[in-house]
């Protein structure tokens, strides 16, 4: 049986991702279950999608410790814990440029690493829901059982939904994913039959009653939420331009659902880009249209700070 | 017939599109809001004939639901979790009216903590409520056990309302390959709903569901509803036989995997019974007898069918994905209850596992086959078990010390 992995964010298009490959599958004779799985359902938030593929009726459910394949739709998800469960035979594949064997030793990843070739670095300019469609092209090639017509037509009937730009637009990405990565066609291999026989024994614990303080789900300590970096969940970056900026100072402050615009009276605002999780409310609501929307990716440079 | 990949969600929306419903009050909630605009959809597109309904809360959208079933039509309506608790008023009352209806109810855990991933505690919570309640593990049987329900809660024998459960994200949002059965074969199997002389006129105008005063009238008409529960036991085998005879699928009323021989049975309900299936097969492998019995039918409780196939054996771990707070897991209790004073009974282990969508490991299925292989051979049982890891709760220990501690708290 074959298991993938996707990570991505919220607005990436990875449960897109993983429909496609997993219709293609279908489509090429396998048994499939995908299953995309939330935490938090907003946009730019962490988010995984899983499929499996297997000879006969699949049985065994839920979220994949064990992949064959992990998708990582951007490097700034390397992070987060998604090389957990990989082992020697597994690959990963990064929606990036970085050289693979660079990539392999700077994450210690026990598997094998593939990225974007040189000639296809352009693909990792790639925004949004789009990213999804490329990265299941890309998987497709890597699993090397579905055919470029199967692929196609899964990319039309899964972003059909989305509107017939969108569709054109998943198709030609879908398939220029899955062309970029002729060289590793079909490295990715079926993994174990049965993931779980290995499992080891439960460490259980048997739970004390704690005080009634302690044992409700409340917070006291203050400001909590400035230990969560959500600046990493942004997949675009507002940037304000002080030339353009009548200092109101007020509209963008209040606004903002983060509370990461800070501002002085008649002083240009500051964003905390640790906090700002690229909303583009403030985008939206300057009145002289001074904050502009950049890609996240695009390198830091006086206009666009990091 | 035609074999397409779908989610619960999904299916649970062609469950009522073939069953061709004629009305779905709705409300939205995660995660079952994917089948009440997968309908909407068809509606406006006329892939399906029916009206729909946005009600202002799921209280409404019960009342609604019953109300429209006791003119005769036929009535679909879907909820989740908190949804489910505020109509409860109505999921309540609304058995008595004896209208027939089918709610698919997305499992998602209660709060407090809030949470959006599934366990049973909502869907348990109407247990006692006069609902009939089948309970699914893959979404071939979401969509065919919505045709069940409506076939067996119009049953002039039962004319009660179902709640065709399943678990929220590991069915509603994940797709499988499923049989889209023909509309014709369904047609031959669910016939328009005939309610006979219950059928609302304005024409013909009744009082339904009157007040009673004293005790012994309305202990005749709650306890007609548990006479009707009973009667769907015997009518649900018959209409599963004729739907198995048609379809060629199999949905008992009680699912054996493995039992003939086996010395041990976990026994527990939902889809996280795929991992104790996985389970008992690795165990036979290593040459322990262990299988699986996964009730579909919760009321109805298949007290007797529970008997016959668990007599015998040495002991059974049940995994109760809901915890009844202050007597522990409810499949625990009311299979003891079904059990005990019964020759040849096997010992009953309790496990609370997988609340608010916690994994439950293939470790941790075999660690439970082992405690009760061990029960079998001491005869004595081991206390009730959260199935909880000193890893998680060293987590657990680091979130709080982020939270802080109450001014003035003991520690
Ligand atoms: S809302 Fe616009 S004009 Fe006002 S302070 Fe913010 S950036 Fe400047
Ligand atoms: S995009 Fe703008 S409004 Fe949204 S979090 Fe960032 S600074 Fe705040």
């Amino acid at each position: 049986m074959y298991r993938i992995r996707f990570h991505g964010r919220g607005g990436q298009g990875i449960r897109t991702a993983a429909s496609v490959l997993g219709s293609a599958l279908f489509a090429s004779g396998r048994e499939v279950q995908d299953a995309p799985r939330y935490g938090a359902e907003r946009r730019g938030a962490p988010m995984s999608a899983h499929v499996r593929a297997g000879r006969s009726v699949i049985v065994e459910r839920g979220a994949i410790a064990q992949p064959d394949l992990v998708v990582v739709a951007d490097p700034t998800l390397l992070a987060g814990g998604v090389l957990q469960g990989l082992s020697a035979q597994s690959v990963l594949f990064l929606n990036g440029s970085e050289p693979a064997d660079e990539l392999r030793t700077r994450l210690a990843c026990p598997g094998r690493v593939v990225t974007w070739p040189g000639a296809a670095r352009e693909l990792e300019e790639t925004t949004g829901v789009a990213i999804g469609a490329l990265c299941a092209g890309g998987a497709a090639r890597l699993l090397g059982v579905i055919s470029r017509t199967t692929l196609e037509q899964a990319l039309l009937a899964e972003i059909a939904g989305h509107g017939s730009g969108a569709a054109e637009a998943g198709r030609a990405l879908g398939l220029a994913g899955f062309d970029a990565l002729a060289d590793s066609a079909g490295m990715v291999g079926e993994g174990v039959d049965d993931p779980g026989a290995g499992d080891a024994p439960p460490d259980w614990v048997r739970l004390a009653l704690d005080d009634a303080s302690l044992a409700a789900p409340d917070v006291f300590r203050e400001a909590t939420s400035e230990l969560v970096q959500t600046g990493l969940w942004r997949t675009s970056r507002p940037v304000i331009d002080a030339a353009l900026c009548s200092r109101c100072s007020w509209v963008c402050t209040t606004l903002c659902p983060d509370s990461a615009i800070h501002a002085k009276a008649g002083e240009v605002p500051q964003i905390d880009y640790e906090h700002c999780k690229g909303c583009l409310v403030c985008v939206l609501a300057c009145p002289p249209h001074a904050i502009r929307a950049l890609p996240e990716r695009q390198p830091a440079t006086a206009g666009n700070p990091r | 017939m035609s074999r397409v990949l779908l989610n619960g969600n999904a299916a649970a929306a062609w469950g009522a599109r073939l069953a061709r419903v004629d009305y779905v009050p709705a409300f939205p909630i995660t995660p079952q809001t994917g089948i009440i605009e997968t309908l909407a959809a068809w509606f406006a597109s006329g892939d399906a004939e029916g009206r729909m309904t946005t009600c202002e809360s799921e209280h409404s959208m019960v009342t609604a639901a019953a109300a429209a079933a006791a003119t005769g039509v036929r009535v679909f309506t879907a909820t989740s979790s908190q949804g489910l608790l505020y109509a409860m008023e109505m999921v309540f009352a609304v058995p008595g009216w004896r209208a027939p209806f089918v709610l698919v109810n997305v499992s998602r855990a209660l709060a407090t903590p809030i949470t959006l991933e599934p366990d049973h505690s909502d869907v348990l919570a109407a247990r006692d409520s006069g609902f009939l309640q089948i309970h699914c593990a893959s979404c071939q049987e979401v969509l065919d056990s919505v045709l069940l329900a409506y076939r067996l809660g119009e049953d002039p024998r039962v004319r009660l309302p179902v709640i065709v459960n399943q678990d929220g994200f590991h069915l509603s949002f994940t797709r499988e390959p499923v049989d889209l059965p023909d509309a014709a074969a369904v047609d031959a199997f669910l016939p328009p709903f005939d309610a006979q002389q219950a059928g609302f006129r304005a024409s013909r105008p009744v009082s339904q569901a009157v007040a009673v005063l004293g005790g012994s009238p309305y202990s005749y008409f709650r306890y007609q509803v548990h006479l009707a529960q009973n009667a769907a036991l015997a009518a649900y085998d018959e209409i599963a036989a004729d739907f198995a005879a048609r379809f060629a699928r199999q949905h008992p009323a009680v699912e054996a995997y493995r039992c003939d021989d086996a010395e041990i049975v976990y026994f527990l309900i939902g889809s996280l019974s795929a991992r104790a299936r996985l389970a008992a097969d690795r165990l036979r492998a290593s040459g322990l007898r262990v299988g699986v019995v996964r009730p579909r039918l919760l009321r109805p409780y298949p007290a007797a069918a529970l008997r016959a196939l668990l007599a015998g054996k040495r002991a059974v771990a049940v995994v109760d994905q809901n915890l009844s707070m202050g007597s522990g897991g409810i499949l625990h209790g009311e299979l003891g209850g079904a059990l005990h004073g019964h020759a040849d009974m096997p010992l009953l282990l309790s496990f609370v596992g997988g609340l608010g969508g916690r994994e439950v490991s293939d470790g941790e299925f075999a660690a439970m086959a082992r405690e009760a292989f061990a029960a079998a051979r001491s005869g004595e049982v081991p206390e009730a078990r959260l199935l909880y890891t000193a890893g998680e709760l060293r987590e657990l220990r680091k979130l709080q010390a982020v939270a802080g501690l109450a001014p003035g708290s003991p520690r």
